[in-house]
């Protein structure tokens, strides 16, 4: 299980690859649910041209850490990743990384989603986009 | 006793500082820090807060050294 919460832009499937050849023994998993996700260039009906993202240091990773554990307490997994981004994003950086292994499919789905709406509901980031009128803070999160 | 006390987001834009330290006297709750921060002014109907960087609620009781966080709804991944 591993959290990260990274200034610097990534690559998910590289990150995805290398925990996979790092943490994981071939064989022992049979599926692999990912979920990636990517900054638009528009939201609300309009253009957003940059993102700034923030967390709350030291509680972010924290409660990563919290759902990781309450994931592998929940379903039949082998690991779990998060890899979440903060400081300025453009259109199409990857936001945020979760993937889950499991023997079989569905563990890692449900975990997956878990991880997913757990860290969108709960987890201290805050999204400021940079639209051509100004700065606007995103007020709330879409239910899916 | 003290506390040190954070903001984050469209919440430390508001207050114009990202925290500070704030003078209480023991059995305080985070509300009554609340309530002392914004001289006055009520909390947003959607305010989080966070003692020691757990979630907590207005009637959470701090202590000396405490971390006192409140911050907007969360709008992450």
């Amino acid at each position: 299980m591993r959290v990260e919460v990274t200034s610097v832009p990534f690559d998910p499937w590289a990150v995805v690859g290398d925990h996979q050849a790092a943490q994981l023994t071939g064989g022992s998993y049979g599926a692999t649910a990912v979920f990636i996700g990517t900054m638009r260039d528009f939201n609300a009906g309009d253009t957003v041209r940059a993102m700034t993202l923030e967390h709350y240091p030291g509680m972010t990773e924290r409660y990563l850490e919290r759902i990781s554990r309450s994931a592998a307490e929940r379903w039949d997994i082998l690991d779990s990743l998060i890899v979440h981004r903060v400081g300025v994003l453009r259109p199409d950086d990857p936001i945020v990384l979760t993937a889950v292994w499991s023997a079989h499919r569905a563990a890692a789905f449900d975990a997956c989603r878990y991880l997913m709406e757990e860290l969108k509901s709960r987890a201290p980031f805050w999204k400021k986009e940079a639209l051509d009128g100004g700065g606007r803070w995103v007020q709330a999160n879409t239910p899916g | 006793m003290e506390v040190n006390v954070k903001y984050f987001a469209s919440l430390r834009e508001r207050m114009g500082r990202s925290g500070e330290t704030v003078r209480v006297t023991a059995g305080e709750t985070v509300g009554q820090i609340w309530h002392r921060v914004a001289r006055g002014d009520p909390p947003p109907e959607n305010l989080l807060m966070a003692v020691n960087m757990e979630y907590a609620d207005l009637d959470s009781p701090v202590g000396e050294g405490d971390e006192v966080a409140f911050f907007p709804p969360v709008t992450g991944g």
